[in-house]
Parts: structure tokens; C-alpha cells; sequence
């Protein structure tokens, strides 16, 4: 799957660019330390980070669902938010896919054609637009399952797929390689589905719940203490499956790792 | 607005799921093994992604060029001795078949894997008429015996464990209930229908490609069950969907290196069938079916769907389809081609269907001619919201969060509101109002006690109302 | 006929149908011709015959080929055979309808040529005889000039003559299934097994 509308790409970064920070309904009712992480994080290289705050949501939950006349308004609202900034960054690959991809039935005027070429999930922008080779800042002393949201392998390209054949890549092992102590261990499906997708895990509860154990069991039989992802979405869904089940992991987004904190 | 009872698939894969602790994890291992020997061949080959790409293309050409590829197969297959029917529907395709039995005096039909007489409810139309329908392919023949329709298209029992087929043999056919060793199984299936070979008065198979240059059709099986049908009995039967037509024989070198390789992570299947013409002392007739197909390729987001070529490699990559068992989907196909074919079947029927996803998208990447697969699910969701297929509870609740997402002090009034919060924070903690769901299977999580907004309201507050 | 009208409501429909859609003109693409690893293709062939259940033996004579025949197949009664080299006991020339072929303990053919990729066989209503042969049989022996092995489908595919034969199979190996908890079980309802055996085509007064 890729973004029908290219990501403009630099790889020098405009001077002083004006960076809007898009913090996802979630993250700023149940996981305010990932957008503390991501705001900290990107402030370390200098950039002008603003943080709209009449936003709301992407409007990936009614998008989702088929539902793109109640999606509209907060579409609407989000480019309303975001289109004077020359880059927007937001630590949820889900939620980067959904202005990417799925913006499409609104009308496409000049600043929503702006905002969906601009807005970047925060690997890929610390990845490829910032093109960070360091964070001397950073340590983290653990042995790590990495998991990378489906939205983001395929929707956005952070990695390879495992299905598809050609050069294995994979941009948030690549960042996280350059964390002090981190050790990520292998597992055996990397790339199958957690079973968040969004309103999915209720409506079709059983099902997403099985995917979601098959994942934990997975990291923990690799030994995993932590398990980082750029996707909390997805986190939030495992991590609720490992309590209920007893099961001792620990769940922490990249930012948090990258950054060096908040814990 | 059909009458159907809606299929509901997350019902269906519940009972699935919780049956035992057999079952399921069986089923997604064996499917998930089966993905990994595919990603090995398609490791062996530098040119795999090539490869998709041309058999997409040469799909795509075909199917907007497809009545002249009909018309050439059918001159030169009618030029080889073949008998070429039309069907514009499942009904008139039984009507042929069972019109070219009778005028045979057929009274027993040995079939090998056939989805599209599947699609057709051909064996319940023939037995109601007196003609004896059987089974060759072992899985089918299982399902048959089981009175189920089949699960996988390549597996049509892969839901099964072996006592399950054990058990079911000794019901039907008669053998030791206790012997589930599958060499065993095997060995009753051939010694059980081969005199059903001999004695049977017709063959029918499918056809996994149709070449227009020649005339020829292909069929490939495992078993060689499809060529014992085509080569015993003087009559056999090839039921065929449009949509199968290649225009080349060098087109056939694209597609066989990609189907056994993706369906089942094998070079090939062991029997690839052409069949031009019928054979010495044999009458062949081949049965073209519309069935809804020249209705779909009118479909601009749709008509993609029409590239399948019945691999299965989607299904087995399918998170959800491995946990859930084909008959779930309570439709011919399942999986995620099912998702996108069923609708076109019965919108109503199947508005459930594109529901049953996550839309990982890891199908679209295994499709060997590259459907669109997770895309085009996307697309069918679009489709039933506005058809208000959507179940009431949502689109009142989306109607409340659409409306709140769109005006930044609603929201944060929502927001305001500590615990309760919950009750109208993003849309998959709203759907369900006693938070049942979500809390059943997982730990709720907690709101914070300062959002990220507080927090940065007072430690950036410099930034003010950006 | 009413197939007619059909045939006729159902190219229409296609006709329209993408008239309607206006598509986007979809060249039939050219396949190239891909690079492949030099290398011997005759060993590939066997590693891949092997994979798929088969054996490959180096007969080389008509001698060393009955002595093979015998020692795989003690106890067959019937032996039908399609090829000059080996008589059988019975000659697939002389069926006159495939049933007669339900007793065939071992049938013996010959392939036009192999598949290094796959492992597989070219088989044609002419090289069976009678089609069935290649089913029925419980067993199967196929002479195959270990000269006449192509790379891969694309240049098998450049072999084969369609329009000049009702019937050609690419056998690979003995008939499988795994329709059961997915194990792979060999001699599903066609051969039980499949030997290769490497030799050239022998001249001999039939």
C-alpha cells in the first residue's frame, strides 16, 4: 500500500522550517509522556516546534468505519489546524496514514494537498528528513521486541515487509540501533498484525484479542523486557492483553526511548 | 434489499476461536507454515516482484480486452473439437450442465475442485435431479461427507483435525473411528473413489486459466484427481469463469510460476493440466460463466478483483482469516478476496465482511497478480456506511464523535470530564457503552492525570494560543 | 439457442462495461527473458524431483532400465507400456478404452523434456498413449533423455505445442495431497511414485 500523494522529500531540510506538532486524541488523554517525548525530542535539534492547540483527531475512527461524512469535519479541521506549517510531525503511524492515505474525499484545495504531503509519523521524519545518525542523550539498557504498526510498514514504509521480496530495510530498528544498551531481539512473526485496527478490536473482539496474545507470547518467548513501537495504538491493545493475562512486559513508545524520557 | 440473513463473520469466528484449544491454533499454524514456505520460494527467485508485475499487467490487458480473448479461446477451441457453452448466470450454467448429462444419460459425475460450481450450488441442483455428484479432491470430498461447504479454496478442509476426518469417515464410509494417521485417510479416500472413477459416466473440473492463442484450458491439481475425471470417463465437463483468459501460452510460464508458489510454497502443483480439444474418443464441453462478472468489471474501484487466480495466498496470510477459519465468512469465498467478491454477490447479505479486517494490508502485498485487496476493503466499508449498513449503535456514535472531533471546544469539553472521559474518547472505547469489549479480553487503560494539552499549556505556555 | 443469446448478453456487457469505465489503455506487457545462474541443469532438476516425492535413476541402457524396473517394482503383475524400449506386459498401443487400465501396476512413458526449476516432466496425449496411463497406474516410470531439461516454465512454455496435442501435463513427481492437517502424504489418487529414469531414446525394431 503506499501513499497515493508523495511525500515531498528533502534531504536538507529548509532552513528553520515551522514545525507543527500533531499529538493524537489518544496520546493526549492516556499517553500525554509520548507527545512530551516526541515535543523534548524534536526541540533537541533546534527546530521551532508549535503545537496547534485547537486540535482535535485525524479522523481515522469514522474513516475507518466508512464513514467519511462524519470523518470530514475533523479532516476539515485538521488541515484548518495544521496548513501553515511546513512540516507536521505526529508519533502515531495510524494516525500519519490515515491524513496521508485517506484524505481523499474532502476537497482537495492547495492547503490540503500541503498538509497531506507534509505530515510525517515521527521515525520517518527523524529517518529520512532529519537524517539523524545519533542520541548521545539516550540509553537504554534492554533487551527490546520492536514492533512496527502495519499502518507504518505499509502504509507509510517505515520497513520492508516480510512478504513482499527486495533489500531489507527497516528505519526504526535503524534508530533504535543508535541507542546506548538497546538490544533488539528477533522474533518469529515481526510483521503480522497485533489485531488493534482500531474499532476492530470491539467489534470483532475475539478475534483481535487472539492476535494480540499470539504477540505477547511472541516477544516473551524472545525474552523481550520491553517492547518500543512509534504506534501507542497498537501498545495500548497488547499491553491491555498482557495485564489481563498476567504476563510481565513492558510497553514504551520510540519517542520515550529516543528521548531518553519521560518514563 | 435481500431477504439474506446478514453473515456475521466476528460472531462466527468466536465460535471458532473458543471451540477448543485445538482447533484454532492449528489452523493459523498450518496457514502461517504454509505462508512461510511461499516467502522461501519467493526468496528463490530475483525476479518475484517482476514477476507479480507482469501477471497484473497481463491481467489488467486482458480484462479490458476480454471479449475478443473470449471470442478468440472459443474459435479455437470450437476448431479443436470442443463444444463451447455460455452461461450469463449459476442458474443457466447448472441448466447447461445438467442438460448435456442428460442427453448423455449420465447418472454419476466424479468432480474434481471446481469454486465456481461452488458458486453455482451445482451438486444440491443435480442431486435434486437425480444425477450422483462426487468429489474427487480429498479436502472437497471431506467437506462433502460433512455436508459443509469448503473452508479454504486451496484447503478445503484445513480446519479440520485429523480425528475430525477420522470420525467423519467412520460415519460415513465405514472405517476404524481411531485411525487418524493421514496416510491412512489418504489411502481410504483413493481406494473409496477410484471405482467411483470407473463407473462414473462424466468428469467435470474447473479451469485455472484459459488461453486465448489456443484454445486451451489448464487445470492444476495435487492429487491428479481432475485428470483421472478427464481421462476415464468419455465425457467431461470444464465449468469456467470469464475472467480466466490469459491471451498467450507464454503468459502461462508467468502465472504457473507464480500460483503453486503462492498458494501452497511449491514450484508447481504436481499436475499441470492442458486440455485442447477434447481427447482420442472423447467429447469435452466447456461452460463459460458470467454470473455477475462483466457487472463487476464495470465497477471502477472494484473490477480489479476479477485478476484473481484462485491462489489462496491471501487467506493464508490473512491475521484474521487464520484465526477465524473460512467458514466464518459464511460465503463461497472467504478470506480477503472473499471480502471484496462477496458484496458483489449480496451487498446486504455481506455488509459485514469488509468489517472483518484490520486492514494490515499484508494481502495486497502476497497477491500474485496485485488486487488491491486492502484497499478495495477500504473502499467496500465506504460503501456500506453510506448504504447504512453500518450497525445503529455506531453511526450514532459517530454521528456525536464526528460532530465533537470537528469543534475543538466541544472536544475539549469531553476532555474536561476525568474518568468519563472514556466514555467519549476515541471512537473504539465509544462504540460500546459498557466498555465490555474491550475490558473482557484487556486491562482498560487509564487516563492521565494531566493530558498532553494541560501540560503543555503549562510548561510552553510562552507559545500561548498558537 | 439460448447459449447464444447469452454468448451474446455476456460479450456485450464486457463491451460496455469497460466502455463505460473508459480504462486506461493496458498494454499486453512483454515478458523479458531473466538472468538465471549458470549452472548444470540436470542436478537442479533432480534436488527439485526429490522435494516433490520423485527419484531420478541413471539408467543410461535398455538393461540397466529393466533391471531397475524389477528391482523397484517386485510384485508387479501388470506392466503397461507406452515407450519402444521396454515391452511390459502390456502394450499401451493395444488399449482400446481407459478402464482397461485399472489394473496397470506400473505404467512406463516417456517425457519430451524436464523442468530444472521444478523437477517436472512434459507429458502429451501422444508420449501417454492413452491418458489415463499416466493416472491410473499405480506407479509410473518416465524415460527422459537427460539432455532435454530446460531452465524454467518460461522456456518449457516455449516447447510445448498446444495446438498440436489434446492433452499435456507438467507432472512433477508422484500425486500428493495435504489436505489433511497439512502433512504432506504422497500417492494421493494418481501414482503412488514417480521414478525418472535418465536415457536417451533408443532405436529398436518394435
Amino acid at each position: 500500500m503506499t501513499s497515493p500523494i508523495s511525500v515531498t522529500n528533502s534531504s536538507t531540510i529548509q532552513k528553520n522550517p515551522r514545525v507543527g506538532l500533531f499529538v493524537p486524541c489518544y496520546i493526549d488523554m492516556i499517553f500525554p509522556e509520548v507527545g512530551i517525548a516526541t515535543l523534548q525530542l524534536l526541540e533537541r535539534f533546534g527546530l521551532d516546534m508549535h503545537f496547534p492547540l485547537n486540535q482535535t483527531c485525524c479522523g481515522q475512527p469514522m474513516s475507518n468505519s466508512g464513514d467519511e461524512a462524519n470523518a470530514a469535519a475533523a479532516e476539515n479541521l485538521f488541515v484548518k489546524n495544521f496548513r501553515s506549517y511546513d512540516y507536521i510531525v505526529g508519533p502515531a503511524g495510524s494516525c500519519v496514514k490515515q491524513v496521508r492515505c485517506h484524505f481523499d474525499t474532502i476537497e482537495q484545495t492547495d492547503d490540503v494537498r500541503h498538509v497531506r504531503q507534509h505530515t510525517y509519523e515521527l521515525v520517518e521524519f527523524l529517518h529520512d528528513i532529519l537524517q539523524v545518525d545519533s542520541f548521545p542523550w539516550a540509553e537504554f539498557r534492554h533487551s527490546v521486541a520492536l514492533h512496527n504498526s502495519c499502518s507504518s510498514i505499509r502504509g507509510l514504509g517505515i520497513a520492508k515487509p516480510s512478504e513482499i521480496m527486495g533489500e531489507p530495510f527497516d528505519k526504526t530498528a535503524s534508530l533504535l540501533s543508535k541507542v546506548k544498551g538497546l538490544v533488539i531481539v528477533p522474533v518469529d512473526r515481526p510483521d503480522d498484525c497485533c489485531g488493534f485496527g482500531g474499532t476492530f478490536c470491539v467489534t470483532d473482539e475475539a478475534v483481535s484479542a487472539r492476535m494480540g496474545l499470539d504477540k505477547v507470547h511472541d516477544h516473551l518467548r524472545h525474552g523481550a523486557e520491553y517492547v518500543v513501537s512509534p504506534d501507542m495504538s497498537c501498545l495500548m491493545h497488547q499491553q491491555g492483553i498482557a495485564r489481563r493475562a498476567d504476563l510481565d512486559l513492558k510497553y514504551i513508545h520510540v519517542a520515550q526511548v529516543l528521548n531518553g524520557g519521560p518514563f | 434489499m435481500s431477504n439474506a440473513k446478514k453473515a456475521e463473520p466476528a460472531a462466527a469466528a468466536e465460535l471458532f476461536i473458543l471451540h477448543d484449544q485445538v482447533h484454532e491454533p492449528m489452523h493459523d499454524r498450518f496457514l502461517w507454515a504454509t505462508m512461510q514456505r511461499r516467502d522461501a520460494q519467493a526468496a528463490a527467485i530475483p525476479e518475484w516482484e517482476e514477476l507479480r508485475e507482469l501477471a497484473s499487467k497481463i491481467k489488467e490487458h486482458t480484462l479490458t480486452h476480454l471479449d475478443h480473448y473470449l471470442e478468440e479461446f472459443e474459435a479455437n477451441a470450437t476448431k479443436r473439437g470442443a463444444h463451447v457453452h455460455w452461461a450469463m448466470d449459476a442458474a443457466e450454467h447448472n441448466a447447461i450442465v445438467y442438460s448435456i448429462l442428460e442427453s448423455h444419460g449420465v447418472k454419476e459425475l466424479i468432480k474434481s475442485k471446481s469454486m465456481l460450481q461452488e458458486e453455482c450450488q451445482m451438486t444440491p441442483f443435480l442431486e435434486n435431479r437425480g444425477i450422483k455428484v462426487i468429489e474427487s479432491d480429498l479436502g472437497e470430498r471431506i467437506q462433502q461427507l460433512d455436508d459443509q461447504p469448503p473452508s479454504h479454496i486451496v484447503f478445503p478442509s484445513i480446519h479440520k483435525t485429523r480425528q475430525d476426518v477420522a470420525q467423519l469417515f467412520a460415519r460415513k464410509i465405514g472405517t476404524d473411528p481411531n485411525d487418524d494417521d493421514p496416510h491412512f485417510l489418504t489411502e481410504v479416500m483413493r481406494n473409496n473413489a477410484r471405482p467411483r472413477f470407473l463407473a462414473a459416466g462424466a468428469g467435470m473440473t474447473g479451469g485455472n486459466f484459459a488461453v486465448a492463442e489456443t484454445g486451451t484450458f489448464m487445470v492444476c491439481t495435487n492429487e491428479g484427481n481432475a485428470d483421472i475425471g478427464a481421462s476415464v470417463p468419455s465425457l467431461h465437463i470444464a465449468s469456467i469463469g470469464i475472467e480466466k483468459l490469459v491471451p498467450r501460452v507464454e503468459d502461462m510460464g508467468v502465472f504457473l510460476r507464480l500460483l503453486a508458489r503462492s498458494a501452497e510454497g511449491e514450484p508447481l502443483t504436481q499436475y499441470s493440466s492442458h486440455f485442447t480439444g477434447p481427447r482420442k474418443g472423447g467429447e469435452l464441453h466447456i461452460v463459460f460463466v458470467d454470473n455477475g462478472r462483466s457487472r463487476r468489471l464495470g465497477m471502477p474501484d472494484f473490477w480489479h478483483s476479477l485478476k484473481c487466480i484462485r491462489c489462496g495466498a491471501c487467506m493464508n496470510t490473512c491475521p484474521v482469516y487464520r484465526r477465524s477459519g473460512g467458514l466464518s465468512y459464511g460465503a463461497t469465498y472467504s478470506g480477503p478476496i472473499g471480502v471484496i467478491l462477496d458484496p458483489t454477490f449480496d451487498e446486504f447479505k455481506y455488509s459485514e465482511l469488509p468489517f472483518h479486517s484490520t486492514l494490515c494490508g499484508s494481502c495486497s502485498d502476497v497477491c500474485p497478480v496485485k488486487i488491491d485487496i486492502s484497499d478495495q476493503i477500504f473502499k467496500w466499508r465506504r460503501v456500506m456506511a453510506k448504504k447504512g449498513y453500518l450497525p445503529l449503535v455506531k453511526r450514532l456514535a459517530f454521528a456525536a464523535a464526528g460532530h465533537a472531533f470537528g469543534h475543538p471546544e466541544e472536544f475539549r469539553l469531553m476532555e474536561e470530564v476525568g474518568a468519563p472521559a472514556l466514555d467519549y474518547a476515541p471512537d473504539f472505547l465509544l462504540y460500546n457503552h459498557s466498555l465490555n469489549p474491550w475490558g473482557r479480553e484487556r486491562q482498560l487503560p487509564e487516563p492521565a492525570k494531566q493530558t498532553f494539552r494541560e501540560w503543555y499549556l503549562a510548561n510552553r505556555s510562552e507559545h500561548g494560543n498558537d | 439457442m439460448e447459449t447464444t443469446r447469452s454468448r451474446a448478453a455476456i460479450l456485450n456487457a464486457i463491451r460496455y462495461s469497460n466502455l463505460l469505465l473508459s480504462k486506461q489503455e493496458v498494454e499486453l506487457p512483454q515478458i523479458p527473458v531473466f538472468q538465471r545462474a549458470d549452472g548444470p541443469l540436470k542436478p537442479e532438476f533432480e534436488v527439485h524431483l526429490q522435494k516433490a516425492g520423485g527419484a531420478a535413476h541413471d539408467v543410461g541402457s535398455v538393461a540397466v532400465a529393466e533391471a531397475t524396473l524389477k528391482a523397484l517394482h517386485l510384485g508387479a503383475k501388470v506392466i503397461c507400456s507406452a515407450v519402444p524400449e521396454i515391452i511390459g506386459t502390456r502394450r499401451a498401443s493395444e488399449v482400446n478404452d481407459p478402464h482397461e487400465l485399472a489394473d496397470v501396476d506400473v505404467g512406463i512413458v516417456r517425457a519430451q523434456f524436464g523442468v530444472a526449476e521444478s523437477g517436472a516432466v512434459w507429458l502429451t496425449q501422444e508420449d501417454l498413449i492413452v491418458d489415463a496411463l499416466g493416472f491410473l497406474s499405480q506407479h509410473l516410470i518416465v524415460l527422459l533423455d537427460p539432455n532435454e531439461i530446460v531452465p524454467d516454465m518460461h522456456a518449457a512454455y516455449c516447447r510445448v505445442r498446444l495446438n498440436e496435442t489434446a492433452f499435456g501435463c507438467f507432472m512433477m513427481g508422484p500425486s500428493a495431497t495435504a489436505d489433511v492437517e497439512a502433512t504432506l502424504v504422497h500417492g494421493a489418487q494418481g501414482a503412488r511414485s514417480l521414478n525418472i529414469f535418465f536415457i536417451s531414446p533408443v532405436q529398436t525394431a518394435d
